[in-house]
């Protein structure tokens, strides 16, 4: 800006570029306030919530706030391989007796369960002693303790204790990569035959990455088709992609569900093609195959869609100049063509990953036991074992994962060139 | 789409594979949809075609499932469909008043930090099902909303909200806003203006927009599953009661009417999507 404009005056003799300035800032209030309360509705009712599960994820303020004298006793505590000092039985014991008296003690007792296998027992025993006040307080609460059971006297026990001192604690998301906090603090992995998270995570993925392949392999040539046929057929066409893309969910799962059965029409067909015989019927359904079909067929329009509005916007002269000058129509396509889809097939592909990687009533209903995906588990932990901490861990790594995929996806194609139809 | 005389053959060929698979994928993504519509009339309880139905024979077809549906002893459909069209009528305008003013701010040239608020709005979308629904409870069992239709409600607004800004911007991307100031020179106020100019230009944008929101939240299921009580149950939680447990024709019954629906949704968005591309002056 050079010193004459600065001279040039608003009728009112304010500087045109003061008054330029203002009436910049009250439009962009202008333009704030009214997305503001969506924006605030969505924070207070969604994002808030989201920060909630994290909190919810790595909150293991229970035990601290159960055991504080124990806990403050344990400072003191310094060779952790040999029994603790007196200091701490007592604290314990201060503290077990006060939450005994506000029938507590079963939640502490599950949740040391928890962490190392037998407490239940023998914080049941010190109970009974304190409730028959067999415990005399003036002589040394260690031999006492130790006394009645022989796990008090096992260091790994008052480890494990002190391992719940922290408030917060990252073992949830441990256990979602079947992981866990070993007695030494490091971190270890759990035995072979009980690593169920990490197949379901693998699971996840790979129908997933399948589903999207099959996508895409079906939607390629039908989103071709609609973008180079004449309007009228391609119209009519195009409700064979809408249709299904506007109909319930739950509809399309219970077709899959009849279509698929051992009695079913599909089966039917194979039978009467002579692919199978009558009394040796496939089980299609409660599998993956049950899976993948149904998946497919259901985010098929969700690869369609962003395909076929990229290539509607690819002349087909294009296409002819790569033949007319000499290229065969494959060398044609594959090197004029495709590479001018891909942002159609970018877009196709994560938003079906996307979809897939969360997907949860249609493996549930057609997936049987191999249906089962990170998502039900998540499903699992909220309603029937209300371990919610441990839900909202898993949902977490989950939405890490997505928004990853996210960020990729607004890096190529742009959230705002999201297409619908 | 004829060949030209010239094509040589394997590319003759190629082109009817091609058409063959088009035909095959096409036939995949609709068929399944036409299933259910006759076994729907079955006279049997079975969920196979029966060798009356085979054979075409009238008395192998009946509408006791459709009686069964309406007047069925304990049936769940009538309350579960008074649910869920309460539930997604409100859930549409509410996305409908939130998205629109959110798109109108959103395609303003003025608007601050741009790209990170829309992403925030468009996130529902995104984030998976699942982990919305263990958010939204977490906050409606705070808020004590949740098993009520209120809550359900403001957790179909969060849902269907993103498609209603995403149609609302594309439709004001092709916006000429030199008819708001028009309206303003000519002494109109901003109320007035977005009432008689800007609305009934942008509608059918804001419609269709509403229809996704109605459709979301009527097809919504993972959400409403944590969130429902007895009373709030609606049809898609009924569909996921009635498949994990017995297949029954009355669920065949009920999906043959949302198909109905579904292709009712369909040929109006078509039409709005239609009727805007004229209004925009795009002509494809």
């Amino acid at each position: 800006m050079s010193s004459e404009t600065k001279q040039i005056l608003t009728t009112d003799g304010i500087p045109l570029e003061v008054s330029l300035k203002k009436a910049e800032k009250k439009n962009k209030i202008k333009a704030f306030l009214l997305v503001a309360p969506l924006l605030l509705f969505l924070v207070i009712t969604y994002i808030f919530p989201i920060g909630d599960m994290f909190m919810r994820s790595v909150d293991d303020r229970m035990v601290t706030n159960m055991l504080p004298k124990t806990f403050k006793a344990m400072e003191k505590w310094e060779n952790l391989d040999e029994l603790p000092p007196e200091e701490v039985y007592r604290g314990f014991y201060e503290d077990y007796k006060l939450l005994a008296e506000n029938q507590q003690h079963g939640k502490l007792g599950q949740r040391l369960n928890k962490e190392k296998n037998g407490f239940n027992t023998i914080t049941k025993k010190l109970f009974r002693q304190i409730k028959r006040k067999k415990i005399d307080e003036s002589a040394s609460l260690k031999e006492q303790i130790n006394k009645l059971h022989k796990r008090w006297r096992d260091v790994e026990y008052w480890q494990a204790i002190k391992r719940t001192a922290p408030p917060y604690t990252a073992s949830k998301y441990l256990k979602g990569m079947d992981m866990y906090f070993a007695a030494d603090g490091s971190i270890a992995q759990v035995d072979e035959d009980r690593r169920i998270h990490r197949i379901l995570w693998l699971r996840t993925l790979e129908i997933a990455f399948f589903v999207t392949l099959f996508c895409f392999f079906m939607g390629y040539p039908i989103a071709h088709l609609l973008a180079t046929l004449p309007m009228k057929y391609s119209n009519l066409l195009m409700i064979c992609v809408l249709l299904p893309f506007w109909t319930s969910l739950l509809v399309r799962t219970a077709s899959w569900m009849i279509l698929l059965q051992q009695q079913g029409i599909v089966n039917d067909f194979f039978v009467m093609i002579g692919l199978v015989a009558d009394d040796n019927r496939p089980e299609m359904m409660y599998n993956k195959v049950g899976t993948y079909v149904a998946m497919t067929q259901i985010l098929l329009p969700f690869m369609v869609l962003p395909l076929y509005s990229v290539m509607k916007t690819i002349s087909p002269s294009l296409m002819r100049a790569g033949k007319s000058l000499g290229g065969t129509p494959f060398v044609a396509f594959w090197k004029v063509y495709f590479p001018l889809t891909i942002p159609g097939i970018g877009a196709g592909c994560l938003l079906v990953f996307i979809l897939a990687i969360g997907y949860y009533i249609t493996p549930a209903l057609v997936g049987g036991a191999s249906g089962t995906l990170i998502s039900n588990q998540i499903a699992f932990h909220m309603k029937t074992t209300l371990d919610w901490s441990f839900a909202s861990a898993m949902g977490l790594m989950l939405l890490t994962g997505v928004l990853v995929i996210y960020w990729i996806y607004n890096k190529l194609v742009g959230v705002d060139n999201i297409k619908l139809g | 789409m004829a060949l030209p005389s010239y094509t040589e053959t394997r590319y003759r060929i190629w082109h009817y594979i091609y058409i063959a698979i088009c035909t095959f994928v096409f036939f995949f993504l609709i068929a399944p949809l036409f299933v259910i519509f006759p076994l729907s009339f079955n006279a049997e309880e079975f969920l196979v075609f029966s060798e009356g139905m085979k054979n075409l024979d009238p008395d192998a077809f009946s509408l006791r499932w459709y009686k069964d549906m309406i007047y069925g002893t304990k049936n769940p459909w009538g309350l579960a469909a008074k649910n869920s069209f309460i539930i997604a009528i409100f859930a549409t305008i509410g996305s409908i008043i939130l998205g629109t003013l959110a798109a109108l701010g959103l395609s303003s040239r003025h608007m601050p930090y741009k790209g990170i608020i829309m992403a925030t709005l468009i996130s529902p979308m995104i984030v998976p099902l699942i982990i919305s629904g263990v958010a939204i409870f977490f906050f409606m069992a705070k808020a004590g909303l949740a098993a009520t239709h209120t809550g359900i409600v403001l957790a179909h607004i969060i849902l269907g909200t993103p498609f209603v800004v995403i149609t609302v911007t594309a439709t004001l991307s092709g916006f000429d806003h030199s008819v708001t100031r028009a309206a303003a020179s000519l002494g109109s106020n901003p109320v007035n203006t977005f009432m008689k100019i800007t609305l009934p230009l942008i509608l059918p944008g804001v419609i269709s927009g509403g229809l996704f929101a109605f459709v979301t939240s009527f097809d919504e299921v993972v959400v409403v599953l944590f969130l429902a009580g007895l009373e709030n149950t609606t049809i898609p939680v009924q569909m996921w009661t009635g498949l994990r447990e017995q297949l029954s024709p009355t669920i065949l019954a009920v999906a043959t009417c949302l198909i109905l629906l579904s292709t009712l949704i369909l040929v109006s968005a078509e039409l709005l999507r239609r009727r805007s591309e004229r209004l925009r002056g795009i002509n494809r």
